[in-house]
């Protein structure tokens, strides 16, 4: 019995190696892709970026023909799966969702990956951060808090969003800089996310939150907690009510969480070229835009090139606001 | 109202949904019941499928799947000594003491009554008390829960068997453990030795799987087979549950109200529901000395309490977004993506399939008695198969389940590192779960503390002021001083015998 599971076995592997071979050489010379792509994402099932992920590999696949599939890989605020990104073979077939993370992790040392570290391919999105409190906080604009922070000793109003040092953190300390104050006038509370932060904030352990407005939708719309301003160029057309920072106060400050499509740093030109292409008809579909308008996440798009400007920028912005933060160790 | 009711019917009475729910059920149940493989798993490799799906079938396989793999995680735990969830880990001696006394089928079939009651009282919460609820989770803030998971924590010297001392010392290994990684309040690496895996810290599943699992696996490849259990005609699953539903009434109905409560409260989750239930039930028993032993009243509060968390840990996901854990924060992405955005208009504007997710919790639970009871019986047959070929195919579902985690080998490893782990501190008479416990609780109780410092500029007071705070905080050091005064009363009980040597 033993015998011919071992012949059976030998007999399969034969098979299996010989399809990976003859499967592989064609898929050289055959047009990109002839084989299924997997889309790492570095973070979980369920989450934003999952979600957005999710919908540009279905639209992917229904362009291209081949199965994009899937794959969270979690864990350490984003290094795990960024790492995964970066050093997969540079053939086309592993390619990944970059969050902006990436533009932050190496300046607190944490990893050596940086935005350079890849191909990039596509912008897709980007959400700014807003400025949330408790529907019994007495300020009604962020003219009134603006004015309280102020005048209150350093340390004293409690925000949070996010972890130590992460995206809204940074959002926070670049308004107190736009503002002429010091970085830490808000204390930031870390959380593990958005979502705990809300419920925080609802169960007014804090003054205010930087999260996006999309994050905290469900709150607001159950009269627990309003947005007072987002800091971004234009309004969200989702939340047509939410003035800009620039509107309320002329402070001409904005920056946002973004995810874009990139592959491993040396992507042939000419496949990039395609996924490129190809992302920006996913972009440009209805359901794509239908389903960003729904989750009320903004749109963004850059190709290759504006990706990659766009990454530098934030980059280098990251890390004076990181440095002034004191949270940088670059 | 009834309109609404009528219109959920119609919503969930097409094949679609049907198939969806049935072919769900049996996924979660496999999934649940294989040692390695957890109930958040089962729920997040859904994800791809529910894609494909409409709003309300995908709804469904979440509901149904994430229902029977909590249940079913007893299933491994009672047969094997190997819990499937965290949440099993709680009672998973006690179940498999049962199994040894030859009441295997009494141990899972109160574990499959207690889930479903549990499930549908969880669902009635859900649908009546869903406002109110919603209040309780959003008045807890980091003070809160930092006392919430401190008693949790003391659960561990209340269920354990073993000395108070050595649950403590297991527990706070596994505080250790939690300390791994960067997902600290401080951001900071902390043990990561440079190793970009690490970074993302010890997940609860693999400590589980491994102290559990491969632990056992070793154990058994090193003592000589147990005697069999005398072979006999598995007997009937549900005889006797009517009874121990009258006799424990009050530990179901307790049970149903821990974990109804807890399961509300975002980041505590069926997990803890289960161990604080295990606990009390020891701790207010009339016969606390027949726990350990293989009695099955902690198991029917337990039981009653993990599965009533999973339909209230839906309240403050449907209402704010705000996962109740780990299963709900996928659902909520779930219920994203279908167009059904969490939040209060989810109960005005789409009344509808509001109650078409009502009725199907209550159908899957319903559904969880017969598939359940077929599972159970399909299971039962690994007691008579032969040691030396149940424990290498655990070891292979070990291996995929660890691997499935993080599609790397980073978490076989891991699995691998715990399994040693386990079997010397079982080997030592530390007890596995308390360690468990504390991977499961340490980042919480971390989190909340320092957060809570920072909120307060340093201060503790603001611990005992809050009112919820104060209640939490006089329950939670009274559980410190318990064991000490029961160690201090029974050394003096010792002494006095000791006096006068009468027998």
């Amino acid at each position: 019995m033993s015998r011919i599971t071992r012949r059976a076995f030998a007999a399969s592997s034969a098979a299996v190696a010989a399809v990976a071979a003859f499967g592989f050489r064609p898929a050289l010379a055959q047009a990109y892709p002839a084989r299924p792509v997997t889309v790492i994402v570095p973070w979980g099932a369920g989450g934003g970026t999952d979600a957005t992920a999710r919908i540009v590999a279905a639209l992917l696949e229904k362009d291209l023909g081949q199965p994009f599939n899937v794959v969270n890989r979690t864990g350490g605020s984003g290094v795990v799966g960024h790492t995964a990104i970066a050093s997969a073979p540079p053939d086309g077939y592993t390619i990944g969702m970059l969050t902006v993370e990436i533009s932050m992790m190496h300046w607190q040392g944490l990893t050596e990956l940086a935005p350079k570290s890849y191909t990039p391919l596509a912008l897709m999105n980007e959400d700014p951060p807003g400025i949330q409190v408790s529907s019994t906080s007495p300020y009604k604009t962020v003219k009134e808090l603006a004015d309280a922070i102020k005048a209150a000793p350093v340390g004293k109003f409690k925000a949070s969003g996010t972890g130590q040092g992460g995206i809204w953190h940074l959002a926070l300390v670049g308004w107190m800089q736009a503002m002429g104050l010091p970085a830490n006038q808000v204390a930031w509370v870390p959380s593990n996310g958005a979502a705990p932060a809300m419920q925080d904030l609802a169960a007014g352990g804090l003054d205010l939150t930087t999260c996006s407005v999309p994050e905290a939708r469900a709150i607001i719309e159950a009269g627990k907690a309003r947005s007072l301003a987002i800091m971004a160029p234009a309004r969200n057309p989702v939340f047509p009510n939410v003035p800009t920072l620039k509107e309320a106060m002329a402070i001409d400050y904005s920056t946002g969480a973004w995810r874009g499509i990139a592959g491993p740093k040396g992507l042939p030109a000419d496949v990039a070229a395609k996924l490129t292409a190809s992302l920006k008809k996913v972009y440009e579909s209805k359901e794509y835009k239908e389903f960003m308008s729904n989750r009320g996440f903004g749109v963004v798009w850059g190709d290759g090139a504006q990706f990659a400007a766009f990454m530098d920028k934030g980059d280098a912005a990251m890390g004076v606001a990181m440095k002034a933060a004191g949270l940088s160790k670059a | 109202m009834l309109n609404t009711l009528m219109e959920a019917f119609a919503l969930i009475s097409t094949w679609e949904v049907i198939i969806a729910l049935l072919a769900a059920s049996v996924y979660g149940l496999v999934i649940g019941s294989l040692p390695g493989l957890s109930a958040t798993m089962a729920t997040a490799l859904l994800v791809p499928v529910t894609f494909y799906l409409s709003p309300i079938a995908a709804i469904a396989t979440i509901v149904a799947a994430s229902t029977m793999a909590i249940f079913s995680g007893d299933i491994p735990g009672a047969l094997l000594r190997i819990p499937g969830t965290p949440a099993s880990a709680a009672y998973a001696d006690e179940a498999y003491a049962m199994t040894r006394k030859g009441e295997a089928e009494l141990a899972l079939g109160a574990g499959v009554w207690f889930s479903a009651v549990g499930g549908i009282a969880g669902t009635l919460s859900l649908m009546i008390l869903a406002p109110p609820l919603a209040e309780v989770a959003l008045s807890f803030s980091t003070f809160e829960y930092f006392w919430l998971a401190f008693l949790g924590l003391m659960c561990a010297t209340l269920v354990a068997r073993s000395s108070p001392v050595k649950a403590i010392a297991a527990m706070f290994i596994g505080l250790l453990v939690a300390c791994v990684g960067i997902e600290n309040p401080g951001g900071v690496p902390r043990f990561t030795f440079g190793f970009t895996d690490l970074f993302g810290g010890i997940e609860p599943i693999p400590a589980l799987v491994g102290v559990f699992a491969v632990a056992q696996v070793m154990r058994a490849m090193l003592t000589p087979e147990p005697p069999p259990i005398p072979k006999r005609k598995f007997g009937s699953i549900m005889a006797g549950q009517w009874k121990l539903t009258r006799k424990y009434n009050v530990q179901m109905t307790r049970g149903n109200i821990i974990g109804i409560i807890i399961g509300v409260l975002p980041g505590a989750g069926a997990d803890m529901a289960a161990w604080v239930s295990y606990a009390m039930s020891k701790r207010f028993s009339k016969e606390p000395e027949k726990f350990g032993t293989g009695h099955v009243e902690g198991l029917v509060e337990a039981g009653a309490s993990n599965n009533a968390s999973i339909a209230s840990g839906w309240v403050p996901s449907l209402l704010f977004g705000i996962p109740g854990d780990t299963i709900a924060a996928i659902a909520i992405g779930v219920l994203y993506m279908k167009g059904l955005n969490p939040g209060p208009t989810l109960f005005t504007e789409k009344a509808s399939s509001m109650y078409a997710i009502y009725l199907m919790f209550i159908i899957a639970n319903l559904l969880m008695i017969p598939l359940g009871i077929v599972m159970i019986r399909l299971a039962s047959h690994v007691l008579r198969a032969p040691r030396s070929s149940i424990m290498p195919v655990i070891m292979l579902c070990c291996a995929v389940g660890s691997f499935a985690i993080g599609n790397n080998m980073f978490g076989v490893v891991t699995v691998a590192t715990f399994g040693i782990i386990g079997y010397v501190m079982e080997a030592n008479g530390y007890p596995v779960a308390a360690m468990v416990l504390g991977v499961v609780m340490g980042t919480m109780v971390e989190q909340a503390f320092v957060t809570s410092l920072i909120k307060s500029d340093g201060s503790i007071l603001p611990f005992f002021e809050r009112p919820i705070s104060a209640i939490l905080a006089a329950l939670a050091i009274g559980a410190v001083i318990w064991p000490v005064v029961l160690w201090l009363w029974q050394r003096l009980k010792r002494k006095s015998p000791a006096a006068t040597p009468a027998g």
